[in-house]
């Protein structure tokens, strides 16, 4: 049916965004690149690996590396498993179910820098903090979250974040489950938890699949939420490998050493990317 | 069909729900709160009934020029998302249309920049800004919030137009329809749905960018992500102005947001999960 007159149409149609991706992707990391070989500062020349090595070196690298997948892995056993739980919570019967999805949804459109100084001001400051009202209350005393648990603190804030978009996609599977089947495993008289392990959880797998690497990829990258509460430390407490890029680039003007950092989280978003495409692409298909 | 529910088991459930919404809700609640105190009742404990002064609103525009940031918020993530559009509707509607053979791994490839993290491309393209006189002008951050978004844009389109049926098309050619009459009168009805919750959603991401919106402003171009991370710098205890700052930032996203639900999903599992 396509002919050739539609076909070179199509091809035309798409050459503005293909064209502007690719230089968009290629170009920048060509920089990257070619600046994590150089010495970019000093004198500019090839200096091999140097800036590899001496990234790599660095002891607040392993510690960034440990933060980055510490907020990572923190935040997805919250948020999936809060989430399952919310969205199970918010399928069943209640009234105004309406007004509270808006409210558990809402945090998702906050932005990074308001949800971040929000915590960080109202909630867990030391002395004027909501947890701070809280623990004198109760005759405790009140913590120094961004002193003492910097990278508890970010997860707590991150997690909050998320939560919102894990339960969302949650609920909206979990509302495409047949209700039929459900009422045909309710009259063959299977409880509540083996429902949940032999038809629901399965049933969601997908969707949790997907919440798992989309949160992935944004979580690899928080930014805001550091750079405005602790700013990396006390030390590299609380510093992850795009904070520790973004030191070295833009405050110590190490272009070569956070040139390498960079292209190691390229790396570690193309592993993430690989399942991710894996699992978008398997719907494509249906 | 519906089995009866018991009430009792409604009231429990409607109260869990409820509890858990608040408190998952409350530290936007008490921002809005805090919002309407003064710097003096801000501090001085808890307490969720402000006396309801707007004294922080006229501060935070008297003395930090708000609008202007408000209007940059505005001008980026509208015309970031127009320019997206643009560019992406004829893509995504060519895949869907007349899908060749590399169509699923064009698609495929867009959505992998989508996955390449920031950082790493941070200094190049600092530099070209610089170089360019980008840096800190409305154009360039416009530019690049587009590109960053533009994977998910062509994506959300194709989801849609996918699902409108290729056998009207058909119809309507055999009925000597030209192309043109063919897209104003057949087309553009059952696509303009699709267009408006992609750019819906795309206005959220854009408003909300918060890495290259902080680094590559600095005064001129700087959007609300920015204004709002100015105030971490320690510079006395200005909480109800932060709160009213923080909640003229969010309150339009978030109505938006409230509508964008289904949206939301769609677009940000890039059509997996519906």
């Amino acid at each position: 049916m396509a002919t050739q007159q539609t076909r070179s149409l199509a091809r035309f149609m798409m050459a503005p965004s293909v064209v502007l991706l690719f230089v968009w992707m290629i170009v920048p990391l060509a920089f990257t690149l070619w600046f994590s070989f150089q010495q970019y500062n000093i004198r500019d020349g090839f200096v091999g690996f140097s800036n590899y090595a001496l990234f790599y070196s660095n002891p607040a690298f392993l510690q960034s590396i440990l933060n980055t997948l510490a907020i990572v892995g923190s935040v997805l056993f919250i948020t999936v498993v809060g989430g399952i739980l919310l969205a199970l919570l918010l399928d069943q019967p209640i009234w105004g179910q309406g007004i509270v999805r808006i409210l558990v949804i809402s945090p998702f459109f906050v932005m990074p820098p308001v949800a971040a100084l929000v915590w960080k001001n109202m909630i867990m400051h030391p002395q004027y903090g909501v947890f701070a009202d809280i623990a004198r209350f109760f005759g405790g005393q009140p913590i120094d979250w961004f002193g003492q648990y910097p990278l508890t603190a970010i997860i707590i804030i991150v997690a909050w974040q998320w939560l919102p978009f894990a339960t969302l996609i949650l609920l909206t599977s979990l509302q495409s489950l047949d209700s039929e089947q459900k009422e045909a495993a309710e009259m063959d008289g299977a409880g509540f938890v083996s429902r949940f392990i032999y038809l629901t959880l399965p049933h969601m797998s997908r969707a949790i699949t997907v919440v798992i690497l989309i949160q992935t990829i944004f979580l690899l990258s928080v930014y805001a939420e550091i750079l405005v509460t602790t700013n990396g430390g006390p030390g590299y407490a609380s510093t992850n490998l795009p904070f520790l890029v973004y030191q070295k680039a833009l405050l110590e003007f190490k272009i070569g050493q956070a040139s390498a950092g960079g292209i190691l989280a390229v790396i570690l978003a193309n592993i993430v990317a690989f399942f991710a495409m894996r699992a978008v692409g398997k719907n494509l298909d249906k | 069909m519906a089995r009866a529910v018991s009430t009792q088991h409604k009231t429990i459930a409607t109260a869990a729900a409820w509890i858990v919404a608040l408190l998952i809700f409350f530290p936007i609640l008490y921002t809005i709160i805090t919002s309407f105190k003064s710097e003096q009742e801000a501090i001085q404990g808890f307490n969720l009934f402000p006396s309801g002064t707007t004294e922080s609103y006229i501060a935070v525009e008297a003395q930090n020029g708000y609008f202007k940031f408000f209007l940059n918020s505005v001008f980026l993530s509208v015309g970031s998302t127009i320019l997206a559009l643009l560019v992406a509707i004829p893509a995504a509607w060519s895949m869907a249309f007349s899908p060749g053979k590399w169509t699923k791994d064009i698609l495929m490839w867009m959505l992998s920049t989508k996955m390449m993290p920031a950082v790493a491309v941070l200094f190049p393209i600092y530099l070209i800004f610089r170089d360019t006189g980008l840096l800190d002008s409305r154009i360039g951050l416009m530019i690049m919030l587009m590109l960053i978004n533009l994977p998910i844009v062509v994506w959300m389109l194709y989801t849609y137009f996918r699902e409108i049926p290729g056998e009207i098309l058909e119809a309507a050619r055999m009925d000597g329809a030209s192309l043109w009459k063919e897209i104003v009168y057949v087309l553009a009805p059952m696509a303009v749905p699709g267009i408006a919750s992609t750019m819906l959603l795309n206005i959220i991401l854009a408003w909300n960018e918060a890495f290259w919106t902080i680094r590559l402003t600095t005064t001129e171009a700087a959007p609300l992500t920015a204004f709002i991370s100015s105030f971490s710098s320690p510079q006395g205890l200005f909480w109800a102005k932060l709160s009213a700052a923080s909640t003229l930032a969010i309150a339009p996203i978030l109505i938006m947001g409230w509508f964008s639900q289904k949206q939301l999903v769609r677009g940000l599992t890039f059509g997996a999960v519906k």
